[in-house]
């Protein structure tokens, strides 16, 4: 089992290998020149081959590729060309909100979500589980922009109950930054949620299929035992990699409600630095969202496998 | 002879039973998605003003009247007749990137099943790879990189498609690349080429149906996320997406129609989409499960 976690693992670095190969190549080689961005207008061709010089522009592709690399591995980040700031510190207040904003929701939307998704299970197409099973597709369907809006709209505009702009989340005023929060919160988890409550729905409606449930049902257990007892630990496995992978999700849907509501996070930064083409902030911001991606799908794949006793050897 | 008689009619009842008809939510999605594509078609000349047309004499954020059927934007121009541009530009941008990408994703998946081997074992890791970078960065950097040139968008979206499209492609059809006739098509000398387009892909139709739809309302809801960013569709063109973040300001002045119409208009769609996927999906026989887990 530790050798296949370990595989796991050494796989997943591979693809974060591979993933800075795109990254790299999506920033720098393609048409559009880092010293053309950061000297703009006024650059003549004298100051145009200086600025390449000195930063290493000239070099052949690949062995750039490998200085930005050591300089990436080694903690040098480097600045933002927007600002001149140096770019660990920008990314770590922002990559800090985002975690606040996105467990926030993680812990409304996960106990909701396979609370909602056993219910409809255990009455399937019955009352509950068909207003269930229709909100879901209005919410799949929706993109969380318009959500958003409409949250916004009930909430703030009409209510007045939530501000639609949020402050910047501090430690310090712990509740009150929840309550101002509860609308970004809110969309993510609305968006992350149909997909949770689907999921563990049809895992735990494909055990209940199984033989030895119906000897369990035929033996006279309860249904709630039998859910809670037989199908949920068999279900376990499909659901843990399903709420990872909407976990990874959530990295879009991040983006776009931390623009609606002008939160000071990395996906707010992402998109600012794509507009403003801000060529270092661009790769650093995807090179950390891409290695939280990676992550999350290996935390799946290892609690797969944990779950499920059979995928613990190795083909 | 009466009792074959008897038995033909029960037996036509069955097989029409095994296919069941759209039932009342297919027939409202097939007609909303047929509706869309008209207006796809013929909205410009339905349209009572042009796309960029300031409405004369009309100013910004007006009600609905006899004019203006759902009022004026922010810049006051007719909000109904650029729902009806966005409709082409939305409707038409997400069709081409889900087929170009259907197109590139089953090329690699069916070869990949076919060939197997060496090719298979990177094609794989590759699909995997491209799986792991989340769609939205992939897009924000190749419009970084790009802009966001009309085929950047197409290309950008049909690329996102294509590794999820190669993944299940190659499942199915190594169940198909296993059966008689495909073999018996080897053994004939036919060509690579002519096996994935005549022998694997008419039987992989039905399942990937249901597949085309879920990626079909991706592309409306990421084209509309991306436009509605800043970094879509370019003014003075708009898609519904674009529309939204044009009239946000409205949200304020109390002009909710220009912001809603447009929003509603994606929502309706990708509902309507949704209905016909969950109708195929019954139909298959393979449970949603199995299509998202793999």
């Amino acid at each position: 089992m530790f050798k296949l976690i370990a595989k796991r693992l050494f796989l997943g670095l591979i693809t974060l290998l591979a993933i800075s190969v795109i990254v790299f190549i999506g920033t720098e080689i393609l048409p559009g020149d880092v010293a053309q961005a950061v000297l703009g207008q006024a650059a003549t061709p004298e100051t145009l081959a200086a600025l390449r010089a000195t930063l290493g522009l000239n070099e052949p592709a690949y062995v750039r590729y490998f200085i930005w690399l050591g300089k990436f591995l080694t903690g040098d980040l480097g600045v933002a060309l927007t600002n001149g700031m140096p770019l660990d510190r920008i990314i770590g207040q922002r990559l800090t909100n985002t975690i606040y904003l996105a467990l926030y929701a993680a812990v409304v939307a996960l106990p909701l979500a396979l609370a909602l998704g056993m219910l409809s299970a255990a009455w399937p197409e019955g009352t509950f589980d068909r207003i269930v099973s229709s909100v879901t597709v209005f919410f799949i369907s929706v993109p969380e922009f318009v959500i958003a809006l409409i949250l916004v709209l009930i909430f703030a505009v009409e209510l007045g109950w939530f501000p639609s702009i949020n402050p910047r989340p501090r430690w310090s005023d712990f509740f009150p930054t929840l309550g101002a929060m509860v609308l970004p919160m809110l969309t993510l988890v609305l968006t992350v949620l149909a997909h949770i409550i689907r999921m563990t729905r049809a895992a735990v409606l494909d055990v209940l299929k199984q033989a030895y449930i119906e000897m369990a049902l035929l033996k006279g257990v309860s249904k709630s035992r039998i859910i809670l007892k037989h199908a949920i630990p068999n279900a376990l496995g499909p659901i843990v990699n399903v709420i990872a992978l909407n976990l990874g999700y959530l990295i879009s849907g991040v983006v776009i409600v931390e623009v609606v509501f002008s939160y000071p996070g990395l996906g707010r930064l992402m998109v600012d630095s794509v507009v403003f083409r801000d060529v270092p902030q661009i790769q650093v911001v995807a090179m950390v969202f891409c290695a939280f991606y990676v992550s999350l799908n290996i935390l799946a794949d290892i609690g797969a496998i944990m779950a499920n006793p059979r995928l613990r050897y190795a083909k | 002879m009466s009792q074959t008689t008897a038995a033909a009619p029960t037996q036509r009842k069955r097989s029409k039973r095994a296919r069941p008809r759209p039932d009342f939510w297919a027939w409202l999605g097939i007609s909303i998605v047929l509706t869309g594509i008209f207006l796809a078609i013929f909205g410009p000349y339905i349209a009572p003003y042009q796309v960029g047309e300031l409405v004369p004499g009309a100013s910004q954020f007006l009600p609905p009247s006899s004019e203006t059927l759902l009022g004026t934007d922010v810049l006051g121009r007719d909000v109904f007749t650029r729902l009806l541009y966005g409709a082409r530009l939305t409707i038409g941008i997400a069709l081409v990137a889900t087929v170009l990408g259907f197109v590139l994703g089953m090329a690699v998946g069916f070869s990949a099943a076919e060939i197997r081997g060496r090719y298979d074992d990177f094609v794989t890791w590759l699909i995997d790879v491209f799986l792991s970078f989340p769609p939205i960065l992939l897009a924000l950097i190749d419009i970084a990189s790009l802009s966001s040139d009309l085929w950047v968008l197409i290309g950008t979206i049909a690329i996102i498609h294509s590794s999820r499209v190669a993944r299940i492609g190659r499942s199915v059809a190594m169940n198909i690349a296993a059966l008689e006739f495909v073999e018996v098509a080897r053994a004939r000398g036919e060509g690579l080429v002519s096996i994935l387009v005549r022998e694997i892909w008419p039987s992989t139709i039905r399942p990937l149906a249901v597949e085309f739809g879920l990626r079909m309302t991706y592309s409306i809801l990421f084209l509309s996320s991306l436009s509605f960013l800043g970094l879509g569709i370019q003014p003075p063109d708009a898609d519904w997406g674009s529309m939204v973040k044009e009239n946000l300001n409205g949200l304020q002045t109390g002009a909710y129609l220009s912001v809603l119409a447009p929003a509603l208009a994606i929502a309706i769609l990708t509902v309507g989409v949704n209905l016909i996927v969950d109708w195929l999906g019954s139909q298959s026989g393979r449970s949603i499960s199995e299509e998202l887990t793999k």
